[in-house]
């Protein structure tokens, strides 16, 4: 929800990236406060995805200019775990599976991981067992879920929820959702954006990165942007999702060009 | 060279041999251990020019003047306890190759025949006599020669006809000193129906060098059952060979589960014979080495009768700068039609300097088998680790927590809640590698 007193979260200036020496994100800029959803949209190659893995830190993209801070600090001078300790979460398009280890053990680690590093106390196996089945509720989740290994043989769906469990685990304040949405039905989805619509507040914020205007019927933005060729080419309000449903992707692409030409 | 010097090793060895062993009272046994002499006579070291051994140095054993233990130290059981398995009923603890009875406890109500050779020999001879040293072929195996013309002592366990032992019988080989050879033999014998489980579990007082050479018979006979655990957790100064034989009887079942974590140079040869028809074998095996270790395991699993099944699945851990080696040889014999036999080796490389040889070997003599065997060598993928530490994880536990899960799948095979549990904990521990 935009409020007009809250702080910055998120500020992007000028994000250059590459993969392999090949740039991707070519002057990225935007600012995220808190409380803010922003949805980020655009077709297949347009960067989105990048976008968000280089704020989780993925060690293939190389950040080659621009800043990133995080409630004013220096992200990008963080590994990955240090950001998801102090507050970064991507929820994976694809969620890795890691058969051998009890999905249980898996979330509790990870809990007891980022609650030792924010001074606070780590939760037993049985406390954290109650614990997490409460979160579970909210995401409509079977307890079974904790007792199989991460992720394996999880339906595309389970695996979303999944994600979205362990972001109510670790209460990150950016909330990062790639492509969440993907292969999901309509009672999943429903499902799934039910809890992260339960767990955004004025403490945090959330960016969607999403193909579709669909999931955004459920999650409501206040921002939604269009990326092309590694850079946001436009912005607006929820309205906006709505007409690339309808009109698709070229006419901001031929107004972003007209625009360029005229500057030209 | 290093032939010269092994030739030496063993004669010296010889000379060292006790005279005790050639008078001992029972003719089978003196019969035994002179044929094994003989051998020794006959054979030599092997060297890395022996097929065999192609990728296991052993000439290190050779430099250092190993004898059998003169004194045994008298340990406490708190020094040891906790090693003990809170399932087991019966342990049997060898200090340095010898039984120490204080340490021990038995449990023989269902008739079993439990205890240590040397004092069984005596009032079950003619029990003993027909399994000792009649599966373990040491004609051209100079570690089982040795093992045999040493023998003096080691674990009997002879299940009666149709009783079932659920409480796992824990044997425990304690390793105190430097420069000791032991040459532990165990003699496990399940009779028709019967069933049984056995943990072999090598363990080390000190990080010092000394030899365990150990002998492992197993006899199951028509329709019976034998769970197997071995868990070699020497010194990583230490050199370990075993050698393990299984003989299966009509519509018997074989467990093993063999778990190499220590030992500087380990060697494990285990050959499964399903001798009648219908017999099933699962062979799992886990090598989890770092530093400079070297962990060699040989299967031969060799299907004489019809209507077997055997299945095998064989995981390498190697961290550090170690070596690990699968050979895993199934042999089919043409009589054995309809056998059923898959065989995996799976490897997990930690680092760059770590290397894995496996070899799966499938001969089939017969034409209507289903038989599957593969291999695969690979590190851990950068996308799991990323993904671990999006959750927070540093970059040593995500690591440690996906070798974990590699390791796993072997693991939680054991049917022994707290061996495994002591197993994980030792896993997720484990890894200390940087990340490449």
């Amino acid at each position: 929800m935009i409020n007009q007193n809250s702080k910055p979260l998120l500020e992007v200036q000028g994000l250059h990236a590459t993969v392999n020496d090949v740039a991707i994100l070519k002057g990225i800029d935007l600012t995220i406060n808190y409380g803010e959803i922003h949805a980020i949209m655009g077709v297949n190659g347009s960067g989105k995805s990048t976008f968000a893995k280089v704020l989780a830190g993925h060690s293939a993209y190389q950040v080659t200019a621009g800043a990133v801070l995080f409630d004013g600090k220096d992200l990008l001078a963080l590994a990955p775990e240090e950001r998801a300790r102090t507050g970064v979460f991507l929820a994976f398009q694809y969620p890795i599976e890691i058969p051998g280890v009890a999905n249980s053990q898996f979330l509790r680690l990870a809990y007891n991981t980022v609650q030792t590093q924010r001074g606070k106390d780590e939760l037993d196996p049985l406390e954290f067992d109650d614990f997490v089945r409460e979160k579970m509720k909210l995401l409509e989740m079977n307890p079974d879920f904790l007792d199989r290994s991460v992720n394996e043989g999880f339906s595309g769906g389970e695996k979303k929820r999944n994600e979205i469990l362990q972001m109510a685990l670790l209460e990150p304040r950016l909330n990062i959702l790639d492509e969440t949405d993907s292969g999901l039905d309509i009672d999943a989805l429903r499902v799934v954006a039910n809890g992260v619509n339960q767990f955004t507040n004025n403490d945090n914020a959330t960016i969607l990165v999403t193909h579709y205007q669909r999931l955004l019927n459920y999650i409501v933005p206040d921002y939604v942007h269009v990326m092309e060729s590694g850079r946001i080419i436009k912005t607006g309000g929820k309205e906006l999702a709505l007409e690339l449903e309808t009109r698709g992707y070229d006419w901001i692409s031929a107004e972003n060009s007209a625009t360029e030409g005229a500057v030209l | 060279m290093s032939e010269v010097v092994s030739n030496h090793y063993l004669e010296d060895l010889l000379k060292t041999y006790p005279p005790q062993h050639t008078t001992s009272a029972l003719p089978w046994l003196r019969q035994l251990r002179t044929e094994a002499v003989d051998r020794i006579s006959a054979l030599k070291m092997p060297t890395t020019r022996d097929e065999e051994w192609r990728f296991t140095d052993i000439s290190p054993l050779t430099e250092v003047p190993f004898q059998v233990a003169q004194t045994i130290p008298q340990l406490q059981p708190a020094e040891i306890k906790y090693h003990y398995l809170q399932e087991a009923a019966t342990r049997l603890v060898f200090i340095d190759g010898q039984y120490a009875s204080a340490l021990s406890t038995i449990n023989n109500d269902s008739g079993i025949i439990v205890g240590n050779l040397s004092t069984l020999l005596t009032s079950y001879s003619a029990e003993i006599a027909p399994h000792l040293g009649r599966y373990a072929s040491f004609n051209d195996n100079i570690f089982a020669a040795l093992n045999t013309a040493f023998l003096h002592d080691g674990a009997v366990i002879i299940v009666p006809k149709n009783i079932s032992i659920a409480p796992p019988i824990h044997l425990l080989f304690i390793a105190t000193q430097k420069e000791v050879t032991s040459y532990p033999r165990c003699l496990i014998v399940a009779e028709p129906g019967s069933h049984v489980t056995v943990v072999e579990d090598y363990i080390a007082q000190q990080e010092v060098a000394y030899v365990t050479n150990s002998v492992t018979e197993v006899s199951v006979a028509d329709d019976a059952h034998v769970n197997h655990i071995r868990l070699q957790r020497d010194s990583h100064q230490a050199f370990h060979i075993a050698n393990c034989t299984a003989t299966l009887a009509h519509a018997s079942n074989f467990q093993s589960i063999n778990v190499a974590l220590g030992a500087r140079i380990s060697r494990c040869n285990l050959n499964v014979q399903l001798a009648s028809e219908g017999a099933e074998c699962t062979v799992n095996g886990l090598a989890l080495i770092k530093e400079q270790q070297l962990a060699d395991t040989h299967t031969f699993i060799d299907h004489i009768k019809p209507n077997g099944t055997s299945r095998q699945l064989h995981k390498c851990i190697v961290d550090g700068a170690s070596h690990a080696v699968f050979n895993g040889k199934i042999m089919v014999q043409p009589n054995a039609q309809q056998t059923d036999s898959s065989q995996t080796s799976r490897n997990l490389l930690l680092t760059g300097q770590a290397q894995v040889n496996t070899k799966p070997q499938l001969e089939i003599f017969a034409d209507d088998v289903k038989c599957a065997h593969g291999a695969t060598v690979g590190q851990l993928d950068p996308e799991e680790i990323f993904y671990l530490k999006s959750r927070g994880l540093s970059g040593l536990a995500a690591r440690n927590l996906l070798t974990y899960a590699f390791g796993a799948e072997i693991i939680d095979r054991i049917p022994i809640t707290s061996l495994k549990n002591q197993l994980e904990k030792a896993v997720l521990e484990y890894t200390q590698s940087a990340e490449p």
